[in-house]
Order: structure tokens, then C-alpha cells, then sequence
């Protein structure tokens, strides 16, 4: 049990602390630019119960289960084409580093004209933000293979594809699973953007429902902080689990 | 027992019967150093390994003698010369060379017998016979019960010898050891030169085992064959035959006899390094 606070309670704390003064700003100004909590708290609720809130959630993590999927697989690929060959790695690196320094917003306008007002476009901003973490992490992660299990390996009689599924991507997992993460962070945020931006006729969203509801504040909010606790949700439960039992398993975690 | 027991003979006088199992042909192995002049490494090396002899390359730093074993293991090729395993030039490392670096080089990710058992995959044994036969192998060196535990549990002994295992699980023709002993504390690695010696005895011939060493005890304990090798550039030059019957311990009156006169070459050859 006080292990359990030990992890948790902090970040209770700072969640109590937050609700509590924005509950006495609320108190204090008008309410309708910064509405109580309370008030927050039964748009949610409504919104769960007339099926808008469930709806456009379910919507949104299809597109971005598809989106993410996407970009690992053209960030596996060209990750390890520029781990694999030095002239693919100094040509291609830059233009990479540059997509990924790139605001994706800047995406938006030609996603359009490209795709129209559509899914595709909102799909399009999501794997332009996405992958270029994947490619880079990838590239890194393998050629921060400790040289001497790879030549382990080849003693062993590992070569071409074989050395690499049984030794160099399984090595290189623990760099790959941070890079996933940190794509997660992308993904997510371009994908908030797309959505509420590229609004196609009929279109369901989390990002949608924020261009929807500009004038109604507490719908605002509560949506709001459904796209807050989807995304770390994600983080912490999936990838910040997965990436502690990596590192566990190969002894690459202190513990504190 | 005589003097047979330790003769330090001239390097040509020796060629046993039969076609060796390992043959270095004036090998030379030149690299490129950091100020980007060419440095010879190994010069015009020749030797022959007999099937199942146990031969430790001896020299102080920068002899070589880890180009060779490198060479041997197909991860480094010669400048010019050669290297053959059966009379055919080694080109690419293969499991029939299995190695012992001087780090265990476990794969971090697989349980103790997950490495022994990737070993076996990679050798094309059924996967139903792969658990029964790592498990074997770590029985071999006492690590039968860490066999479901990860690599960084072990101590660095118990690591080096999981490494042991995995390297012998593949029952290779050829052992090739890159000072395997070097990053173990003194007891660690008493421990593991006896499972060496105790194993190279248990293969029975089967396997050959190349050892690169710059401890004396350890390559008298060890070799039947000591080739001692000079200061840079790395030129052979002595071979030490030791005749005495295993298991050696340190203090047998032979082996502590070859320890000191290969020792006093050994302290010649640093020194010259050291003046050059």
C-alpha cells in the first residue's frame, strides 16, 4: 500500500492542488470564461451519456491506431536502410531531421490541397508528425549495438537477415521502445491538430469536437482533458511499462 | 621426467603428423593507426595447430596476438598470408570456430540458457531438443541451476562461463579464446582456467582450442603449446612445448618451471618493446 502511494501520490497531489485553485479562480471570475470544475465535470457526463464523447474518442484512436502503425512501418524501414548504409544514412538523414524539426501544423494547408478536407489529409499530418522519431530512433538504436555481441553473433553463425532478427533488433529494442514513445508524444499532438483543424463533412473526433464546441467552454474543457488522459494514459501504461521491462529484463534499470 | 617435459625446441623442428586443423601462412596484418600511418600488427607469423591441441598465443600488449585469433575467427581478414582451418583459407566467422571474448558478450535480452539455446538455433537444431541439450551444457559448468536467470544476475565468473557453455553447446572443431580470463578477479579466474582444462580434457581431441594470453602462468597452465610472440610488431618467437599431464595446477614443479623461463623471454621482449 505505501508503495503504491509512493508512486501515485505526488502526482495526485499536484492534480488536488491544480482542481483546488482553479476552483477558487472559477469562484472568483466570471463563470463563463473559466467555469467551476463542477461544471466541467457534468459536460463530461453529458457528453458520455448522449454518446458524443464515447463516439469521437473511438474514432480518434482508430485513425491514430492506423496512423502510428503507418509510421513504424516506414520509420522501421527507412531506419534501418540508413543504419544499413552510410551513403543512405548522410543523404537521408537531413531531410528527416528536418521533418521532424518541422511544426507539423505546416503540414495542414498542403495535406489539404493534396487529400481535400479528408480523413486521408488528417491521417497524412499524423504520420508526417510521427515517423521521423521512428526512422531516427531506429537508425540510432542500431548502430548503438554493442559491437561485440554482433560479433558474438557471427560466431555463432548469424548473418544477413538472421544476424538481425536474432541479434540486432532484439539489442537495439530498448533505444526503439523510446523512440516509440516519443513518436507516441508526436502522433498524438498532430493528430489533435489535424482533427481540429481539417473538419470533412461528417468527420468524428476528439479534435473535432473541440472545433465544434468553440462557444461552450466546459464541453471545451472536458474534452479537453479526455485528450489529456488518453495521452498519458498511453504513455505511462504502455510505453513507459514497456520500456521499464526492457530495461529490467536486461539489467539496465537501477533501482532507486 | 626430463628435460622433454619442457624443451623449448626451434620453431621449425616442430611438425607433427598428419594435416594440422589450423594453419597461419606468413601472415601479415597491418592497420591503419590514428595519425593514419600504416602500423604491422602481426608480422610473417606462420604456425600449425594439430587437431585437438590445446595452443596458447603468449605476448605482451600490442603483439598481435588478438589480430590472429581474430583472423582465425573470420572477423578480421590478413593484409597478406593466410589462414586455413582444414587446409581451406578462413574467409567468414562460423560456428564451427566458436569464440570466448574477454567479455562474455551475452546477449542481454535471453536468459542464461536462452543463449545457449539461440546457439543451437542458429546450428539448426530442432527447437525440441534445443532446452534438454543447453541444459546439458550448463550442467557441464554448474550453472544448471541459473538457467532460467538473466545474464546480468550472474557474477562475471558465472557469466564467463554461461559463455563457455553457449561456445561449447555447438560442440565447435575450434575454441578461440581472446584472453577470456582477462576481466576476472583472481579467484574467478582459477575457477575458470580448471573448467577450460577440465573441458579441453572432456572433448577428447574433438575440439582445438586457441587461447591468446599475456599471462604466463595461465598459458603454461593451459597449452600444450606456448607460441610466444615478440613486442610490435608481433613476430613469433618461441615455441614452448609442455608435456606435463592435466590437470596442472599452478604449483606442479613443470609448469612452474616453464612459467619462469618464459617468463624471463616474456620480461626480455616487453623491455625491448619498452626501449625501442
Amino acid at each position: 500500500m505505501k508503495r503504491i502511494w509512493d508512486e501515485i501520490g505526488p502526482p495526485v497531489f499536484g492534480i488536488v492542488v491544480l482542481i483546488a485553485v482553479w476552483a477558487i479562480v472559477a469562484a472568483l471570475t466570471d463563470t463563463r470564461g473559466v467555469p467551476s470544475p463542477a461544471e466541467v465535470w457534468s459536460a463530461f457526463l453529458t457528453g458520455m451519456r448522449d454518446g458524443t464523447i464515447p463516439e469521437a474518442t473511438v474514432k480518434t484512436l482508430l485513425r491514430l491506431l492506423f496512423a502510428f502503425a503507418c509510421s513504424i512501418a516506414i520509420g522501421v524501414a527507412i531506419g534501418v536502410g540508413m543504419a544499413l548504409n552510410e551513403f543512405a544514412r548522410r543523404s537521408i538523414r537531413p531531410l528527416i531531421v528536418a521533418l521532424q524539426i518541422t511544426p507539423f501544423v505546416a503540414w495542414l494547408p498542403l495535406a489539404v490541397i493534396w487529400f481535400g478536407a479528408s480523413e486521408r489529409a488528417v491521417v497524412f499530418v499524423t504520420i508526417v508528425g510521427a515517423f521521423p522519431s521512428v526512422t531516427l530512433a531506429t537508425m540510432s538504436a542500431i548502430r548503438q549495438v554493442p559491437p561485440i555481441l554482433t560479433r558474438a553473433g557471427r560466431t555463432m553463425g548469424a548473418d544477413g537477415w538472421g544476424l538481425y532478427r536474432d541479434v540486432i533488433l532484439p539489442a537495439a529494442m530498448p533505444g526503439f521502445v523510446a523512440g516509440l514513445q516519443q513518436a507516441w508524444g508526436f502522433a498524438w499532438k498532430a493528430l489533435m491538430a489535424a482533427e481540429l483543424i481539417i473538419t470533412a463533412v461528417g468527420a468524428s473526433g476528439l479534435g473535432h469536437l473541440l472545433a465544434e464546441e468553440q462557444s461552450n467552454v466546459p464541453e471545451l474543457l472536458a474534452v479537453l482533458g479526455v485528450i489529456v488522459v488518453i495521452g498519458v494514459a498511453v504513455d505511462y501504461l504502455l510505453f513507459h511499462r514497456l520500456d521499464r521491462r526492457i530495461r529490467k529484463r536486461r539489467g539496465l534499470l537501477v533501482e532507486g | 621426467m626430463s628435460d622433454a617435459a619442457t624443451n623449448i625446441v626451434d620453431l621449425a623442428s616442430v611438425r607433427d603428423a598428419g594435416p594440422p586443423k589450423l594453419e597461419v601462412r606468413d601472415l601479415v596484418k597491418t592497420r591503419r593507426s590514428t595519425t593514419g600511418t600504416d602500423v604491422t600488427a602481426v608480422d610473417h607469423v606462420s604456425f600449425q595447430v594439430r587437431e585437438g591441441e590445446f595452443v596458447c598465443l603468449l605476448g605482451p600488449s600490442g603483439s598481435g596476438k588478438t589480430s590472429i585469433l581474430n583472423i582465425l575467427a573470420g572477423l578480421e581478414r590478413p593484409t597478406s598470408g593466410s589462414a586455413l582451418l582444414d587446409g581451406t583459407p578462413i574467409t567468414a566467422p562460423g560456428p564451427d570456430r566458436a569464440v570466448l571474448f574477454q567479455e562474455p558478450a551475452l546477449f542481454p535480452w535471453l536468459s542464461v540458457s536462452g543463449n545457449v539455446e539461440l546457439a543451437l538455433k542458429l546450428i539448426d537444431v530442432p527447437a525440441d531438443q534445443r532446452r534438454e541439450r543447453a541444459n546439458a551444457w550448463l550442467t557441464n559448468v554448474g550453472l544448471e541451476r541459473f538457467a532460467d536467470v538473466q545474464p546480468h544476475e550472474l557474477s562475471a565468473g558465472m557469466r564467463q562461463r554461461a559463455a563457455l557453455a553457449r561456445a561449447l553447446a555447438c560442440e565447435p572443431d575450434v575454441l578461440l579464446g581472446d584472453e577470456p580470463f582477462g576481466a576476472l578477479d583472481a579467484q574467478a579466474r582459477e575457477l575458470l582456467q580448471d573448467e577450460v582444462q577440465r573441458v579441453w580434457v572432456e572433448r577428447d581431441g574433438r575440439t582445438t582450442f586457441v587461447f591468446v594470453t599475456h599471462n604466463v602462468r595461465e598459458a603454461a597452465l593451459l597449452a600444450d603449446r606456448v607460441l610466444v610472440l615478440s613486442a610490435a610488431p608481433g613476430k613469433l618467437i618461441e615455441e614452448v612445448r609442455i608435456n606435463a599431464p592435466r590437470p596442472r595446477q599452478l604449483d606442479d614443479v613443470l609448469v612452474a618451471r616453464v612459467v619462469s623461463e618464459v617468463h624471463e623471454l616474456l620480461m626480455r621482449e616487453v623491455d625491448k618493446g619498452a626501449n625501442r
